[in-house]
């Protein structure tokens, strides 16, 4: 293994690390608000880790474009329909939780 | 035992689910579902059994038969699901009247 | 061996996890959970195909399995729900279970018989079998494409797509001739974060669906899955309230429709002439061929699948006006 593969193997992990910390808060967390707040935030790092961790081992220019437009459509998506599911449950009269 | 033979078990599984809710349930939206389950399943055990070529690459006829299933699949699941929403608009109820009840 | 063993991990995990999507899919009370609960299971499934090694039937996965399918479900919930709330029948609720019944008792003895006696075949399959790879492998020169799958969908069993284009067409004249069920309601103005990230991806879904046509040739993709991106696009902007006007949802969309298929008749009419054989394509002709083929068959399969999505309200719009 050469520095490159260990470098890959860190950001790989840290990316997990990311997406299970978001996972957990989208079982833990107590309304849809913080949820989504846990969800989006943890795998839009996650997500950029492991396309970082895969870019440093592409063997062309063209695979790192192609991995860094998943990400950013990833991104683009994700906070797009994480405002709209929290718009659709504050019309339907959804609170934010208090405690 | 191979990972194609885990997979096509899997499908086994997903067959067998999918046909019992499709028996049970009296909804029609969850028998769409349900059918919908019985035809992964059944995609999963070709695919699966393609794997089984020898060498590194399977067998790409029973991929083509799963991408064109696919693509039935989903107009077969439009078309009834239309059939459901005329039956409950006349009807008033999205479940196949059940003769214990008359 | 430590990374058999972790794809053994793995694979059993994502069998398991699909069982599991699929059960509580088919079990819990709530249908709007049902579906979310089967898109979900869908993505899982593409990621199945890819541990398969098909990653053309991936892609056709993800795109129409988890994405296609749960838009028509979740639309036909919506209409359900304001079916219930319009009359006062229960629509989209189900009933009371009412215990476990005879049926159900019988079913849970003959479906266990049934599964292990389709496990104990599978397994006792012979584990090579090379079915038609080899014969693929051996044609594939004189297909014209070197990705075998498209060189099977196109060229070897073409016949088999020009059928499937002609179930779609059915299945959309099916759904037109019942009409539409449910009312327009009065539209809302879409939100305007889901309007402006259609208009940012509807030109991207456009080049995919292109990009994914091209490489169809060579490499993973095809018309199937460029017709599902297309078909994507097309839900996307009718989620945001575009609808096509009257006029081209006459006869262009018509035109459109019957493109793949008639292309594909008049090719197989050809060929049958010259070639002898309905749709055998001659090898030297065969690359741009299967390009033109499968150009029409994506734009009529999009156009199609969206139809599909936008169902009869429209067309009973246009009966009403």
């Amino acid at each position: 293994m050469t520095l490159i593969d260990y470098l890959t193997a860190a950001l790989l992990l840290a990316g997990a690390i990311f997406f299970f910390a978001g996972t957990v808060g989208l079982l833990r967390f107590p309304d849809v608000y913080t949820r989504l707040h846990a969800l989006t935030k943890a795998d839009n790092v996650g997500l950029g880790l492991m396309v970082v961790a895969l870019a440093i081992q592409a063997e062309s220019w063209t695979a790192v474009g192609k991995l860094l437009l998943i990400w950013l459509l990833v991104m683009l998506a994700g906070a797009s329909v994480a405002h709209l599911v929290a718009r659709g449950a504050l019309r339907r009269g959804v609170r934010p939780w208090k405690q | 035992m191979s990972i194609a033979h885990l997979y096509a078990l899997v499908s086994v599984g997903l067959i067998s689910l999918g046909l019992y809710a499709l028996i049970v349930h009296a909804h029609l939206l969850r028998k769409i579902l349900a059918i919908n389950v019985m035809g992964s399943g059944i995609f999963l055990l070709l695919v699966a059994l393609a794997q089984r070529t020898g060498t590194a690459l399977p067998d790409p006829v029973p991929h083509a038969m799963v991408i064109t299933g696919i693509v039935v699949a989903v107009s077969a699941t439009a078309l009834a699901l239309t059939l459901m929403l005329k039956l409950s608009a006349q009807t008033g109820c999205a479940e196949l009247p059940d003769k214990e009840d008359e | 061996m430590e990374t058999m063993m972790v794809a053994w991990m793995l694979d059993s995990l994502l069998g398991l996890g699909l069982l599991w999507l699929a059960w509580r899919c088919l079990a819990c009370p709530n249908l709007f959970k049902a579906i979310v609960l089967f898109v979900a299971f869908g993505l899982l499934m593409a990621l199945a195909w890819v541990r398969l090694e098909a990653p053309d039937v991936a892609l056709a996965e993800a795109a129409i399995g988890a994405g296609l399918t749960g838009a028509l479900l979740m639309v036909a919930l919506a209409q359900l729900q304001s079916i219930e709330t319009n009359g006062d029948a229960a629509g989209a609720t189900e009933k009371e279970e009412r215990g476990i019944r005879p049926l159900q008792w019988l079913l849970l003895i003959v479906l266990p018989l049934i599964a292990t006696g389709l496990g104990y075949i599978i397994l006792s399959f012979p584990p090579d079998a090379p079915g038609l790879s080899t014969a693929v492998a051996t044609h594939l020169e004189a297909s014209g494409v070197s990705n075998p799958v498209t060189a099977v969908l196109l060229n070897f069993r073409g016949y088999d797509t020009l059928l499937e284009l002609i179930v779609l067409l059915l299945a959309l004249l099916g759904v037109w001739s019942l009409g539409g069920t449910v009312p327009q309601q009065a539209a809302t103005p879409a939100p305007l974060v889901l309007e402006t990230l259609t208009r940012l991806l509807v030109p991207v879904l456009i080049l995919t669906a292109a990009y994914l046509l091209w490489v169809g040739a060579h490499a993973p993709g095809g018309a199937f899955q460029a017709g599902s991106v297309l078909a994507a696009a097309g839900v996307l902007l009718l989620l945001i309230g575009r609808h096509p006007r009257a006029a081209l949802m006459a006869l262009p969309l018509r035109l459109i429709l019957v493109l793949g298929p008639a292309t594909f008749l008049v090719i197989a009419v050809v060929t049958m002439l010259i070639e002898d054989a309905l749709l055998k394509l001659p090898p030297e002709h065969a690359g741009k061929l299967i390009l033109l083929l499968e150009t029409t068959a994506m734009l009529s399969i999009g156009a199609t699948l969206a139809a599909l999505f936008l169902g009869g309200r429209r067309h009973t719009d246009k009966e009403h006006s």
